[in-house]
């Protein structure tokens, strides 16, 4: 069971798995995320669904190096499968016919913006996309966003490749052209979903951000997760992932997802350690 | 090891850990009997005509017919007996809240100490285990495919007799390992996981399917399931935590129990970085509540390296709803308690790390609707604990997951779903619920006995062609 059955290196540190979970294929929309388990031992960490294929019965997921865990999956080869992958979870994205919108991907959040935009087209709507990554070497999947958007914004946030700038700033200058968008969704790392929500806030514009905070089950039973949210306490992974981004507080999402520095340093050492060792 | 055994007339001590060696450890805590003391304390029983302790049983174990043949030496029919009423034996004799159930109503309890029911029950239990596991007869298969909601006591409970009545029983699970409260909540030195896998391979060798990594409200919706099994019993348990609602308790530093208890237990975070999950417990750590999960969230803390631990609790040590025993290894292990206490804010650092806690003094007033008496706080008493670590264990309710897509399913305020108590009908047609998803918050004998109500009533009902009518609106309001 969920089976490793197809990989590629899209940029050094991030990796792209096909997963063999027909269920969950089954079942999957847009938005919504899995938690994934890599070894027997291992912590549960919650991965976007990428893409999902229904009649191969597979789930695409696309991680980033950031850690022990991710370090671990990306270390796995096609034909290996993972300890355990539970999903879909989370609420899907609101699909509807809002006429044109801007989806606005940093980085990672490229992954968990497609699914969206493919469905936001197949509802009838102009989709504009805007993708950015820290440099040319970490920027993927510019070709299968042409196929989902209407128009795709590139850059980088160094000018190695395409445009120079960060992602808010053709954000705002879409804004600023009076271009009639109804809804953004910035996804990636939280400072720029921050951005990307300051950015929006004063022309008004509903904007959709997907809260990356640390999880446990995901599934409601641990508040890990919580996020405040117009001054509410929130379950990022029930209530979520996704939330009206004007009215997230960012600075506490930024620091609980700082809680476990430390300790997480410590195990990305003894594991790079021990894979040293293996190697020696 | 060496504690003193009471004479003829007190009941065996257990033999446990010195406390100030367990709290440096994950190992269980009681140890057991001896066959010896086992059988010296059974002969303590005097075989009542008319045993009061078996009423106290929420399941009617036969106490004084397995206790009889324990003492007799017959110990494969002590564990018969025993069996007949309680699949999980082993479990039972370690968590029931025995001083309120059985032990409460023996009549030795009214001169002197009652005979230790659960200590001979856990006995019998674990001497079965030693001795290896027995395949059990297989039904005859009837045809028929039952769905079970959650691997807890109740779902356990009902997959067992279900099973053994030749059905076709699927267990779904959303966590990754099955067993409910039993693996995540309750820690390996109350209840060791070994235990809890061992009833899990049992029900296996009896052809029982456990699915983990399903979560239904989201794989599958309930009404998908009733459209594809005979019939479906819900035991997801009650396990939304609540919380305060006070400022500061999104800090960092503060955990809600479940959250604690689920990285420590199920994660094993005590064994990291073996094992990959962190858990961060400072030097001073406030536990608020005082039930089973606060003790199980405290004691915890104290074996994750915290110098100092408190339960902090708005009612008095009469009030505290945990079981007897836990409250007094708490209380040897140091544990702190502050009673008539209540949190009010939590404050942090700069750095947004919890630094402190206000707290108000309270004082009990008249019963309020539970019937304990009614904290109330006392103006001006306010003072401020220095801490780093704070726990809320104040209880949970069911998680609304499972709901999605079955709006017929009747439920209270509380967000339990409404049952019928004589047979465990939801007013979902062939849905079935028991435990803590019916009653909140309650005990794992009580999830156990609604389990088996269900299934009495699951096999009544599909054995006799389902007869009309399912649900009768006038005797099920709860
Ligand atoms: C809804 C959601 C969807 C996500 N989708 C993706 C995705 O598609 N691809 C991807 O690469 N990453 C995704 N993430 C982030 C991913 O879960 C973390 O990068 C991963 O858990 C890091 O684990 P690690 O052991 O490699 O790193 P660690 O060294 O443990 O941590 C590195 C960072 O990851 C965060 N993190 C650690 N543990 C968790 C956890 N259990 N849950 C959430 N965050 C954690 C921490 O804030 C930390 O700053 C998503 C997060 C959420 C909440
Ligand atoms: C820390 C702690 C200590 C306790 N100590 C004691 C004690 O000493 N003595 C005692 O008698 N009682 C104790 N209790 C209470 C007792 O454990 C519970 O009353 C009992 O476990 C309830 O059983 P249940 O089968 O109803 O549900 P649970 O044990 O809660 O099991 C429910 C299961 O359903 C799963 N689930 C939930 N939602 C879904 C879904 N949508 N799809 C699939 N699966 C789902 C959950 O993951 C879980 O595994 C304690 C509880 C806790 C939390
Ligand atoms: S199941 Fe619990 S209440 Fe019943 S006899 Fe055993 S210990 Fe007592
Ligand atoms: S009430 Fe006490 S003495 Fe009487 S049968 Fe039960 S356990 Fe034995
Ligand atoms: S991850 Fe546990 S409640 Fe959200």
């Amino acid at each position: 069971m969920y089976r490793i059955v197809h990989k590629e290196v899209l940029t050094p540190v991030t990796k792209l798995f096909v997963i063999e979970a027909p269920e969950v294929a089954r079942k999957a929309q847009a938005g919504q995320f899995v938690m994934v388990r890599v070894h027997e031992k291992g912590e549960r960490i919650p991965l976007t669904i990428a893409d999902y294929d229904r009649q191969a019965g597979t789930i695409t997921l696309i991680a980033q190096e950031v850690g022990k865990t991710t370090h671990m999956l990306g270390s796995m080869a096609v034909g290996e499968s993972l300890a355990s992958f539970t999903g879909p979870l989370g609420r899907p994205t609101e699909i509807a016919s809002y006429g044109t919108v801007a989806l606005v991907g940093g980085g990672l959040g490229i992954a968990a913006i497609y699914p969206i935009c493919r469905a936001l087209r197949e509802a009838g709507n102009e989709v504009i996309g805007i993708i950015g990554a820290r440099n040319a070497d970490l920027l993927f999947w510019e070709d299968k966003m042409r196929t989902v958007t209407d128009e795709l914004i590139v850059c980088t946030d160094d000018g190695s490749y395409a445009r120079k700038a960060v992602v808010t700033v053709p954000l705002k200058e879409l804004l600023d052209a009076g271009r009639p968008i109804r809804r953004i969704w910035g996804i990636g790392p939280a400072i720029m979903m921050k951005f990307v929500s300051l950015t929006s806030q004063p022309y008004g514009v509903p904007t959709i951000v997907s809260l990356n905070s640390i999880m446990v089950d995901g599934t409601g039973m641990c508040g890990a997760c919580r996020v405040s949210v117009g001054g509410r306490t929130q379950f990022a992974c029930v209530d979520g992932p996704e939330f009206d981004g004007h009215q997230v507080d960012w600075d506490l999402l930024l620091t609980r997802q700082r809680i476990y520095v430390d300790l997480e340093k410590q195990a990305m050492e003894a594991y790079v350690a021990a894979v040293a060792s293996q190697h020696a | 090891m060496a504690e003193a055994r009471k004479g003829a007339r007190g009941r065996q001590e257990m033999p446990r850990q010195d406390a100030r060696v367990r709290i440096h450890n994950f190992n269980e805590v009681a140890l057991g009997y001896p066959l010896k003391v086992a059988i010296e304390e059974a002969n303590r029983c005097i075989q009542c005509k008319n045993p009061q302790c078996v009423t106290g049983c929420p399941v009617g174990v036969r106490i004084p017919e397995f206790i009889k043949a324990l003492r007799e030496g017959d110990l494969w029919n002590a564990v018969f007996l025993l069996k007949d009423k309680n699949s999980l034996p082993a479990i039972c004799g370690r968590v029931c809240p025995q001083e309120t159930q059985c032990e409460e109503r023996c009549v030795l309890g009214r001169r002197g100490e009652p005979v230790a029911i659960g200590r001979l029950e856990r006995f019998v239990a674990d001497w079965e285990r030693a001795q290896g596991m027995r395949t059990p007869e297989r039904a005859a298969p009837v045809g028929k495919r039952i769905a079970v909601v959650g691997s807890g006591p109740a779902g356990l409970t009902l997959a067992g007799d279900m099973a053994k009545k030749g059905y076709e029983v699927e267990v779904l699970e959303s966590l990754h390992v099955p067993g409910g409260v039993l693996v995540y909540g309750i820690p390996e030195f109350r209840l060791p996981k070994e235990i809890v896998s061992a009833e899990i391979n049992y029900l296996r060798s009896l052809g029982v399917t456990i699915r983990t990594n399903v979560v239904v409200g989201k794989l599958y919706t309930l009404r998908e399931l009733v459209a594809q099994y005979d019939a479906v019993f819900l035991g997801t348990g009650a396990g939304l935590p609540i919380l305060m609602n006070i400022p500061g308790e999104n800090l960092n530093g503060v955990y809600s129990a479940n959250e604690l208890l689920t990285r420590v237990n199920l994660m094993k975070a005590y064994l990291f970085p073996e094992w990959d999950t962190p858990i961060k417990v400072g030097e001073r750590v406030a536990v608020v509540g005082a039930g089973n999960v606060a003790m199980d969230a405290a004691r915890c803390s104290l074996r994750l390296g915290a110098k100092e631990v408190h339960i902090v609790y708005r009612r008095s040590r009469e009030e505290a709803p945990a079981r007897a025993e836990e409250l007094h290894h708490a209380e040897e292990e140091g544990i702190l308690f502050d009673y008539l206490t209540n949190p009010i804010e939590i404050y942090g650092d700069e750095k947004g790390w919890v630094r402190g806690m206000r707290c108000i003094r309270m004082a009990l007033g008249e019963p309020d609707a539970s019937g304990r008496p009614r904290p109330i706080p006392i103006e001006g008493s306010e003072f401020d604990m220095a801490v780093d670590t704070v726990v809320m264990a104040l209880g949970t309710r069911p998680n609304p997951l499972v709901f999605s897509d079955a709006p017929e399913l009747l439920r209270t305020r509380h967000g339990t779903v409404v049952a019928n108590p004589a047979n465990g009908r939801t007013r979902m047609k062939r849905v079935w619920a028991g435990g803590d998803i019916v009653t909140g918050a309650a005990t794992v004998i009580s999830a156990m006995g609604a389990g088996r109500i269900a299934a009495n009533d699951m096999d009544a009902y599909l054995s006799n062609g389902c007869p009309e009518p399912w649900w009768d609106e006038t005797q099920s309001s709860s």
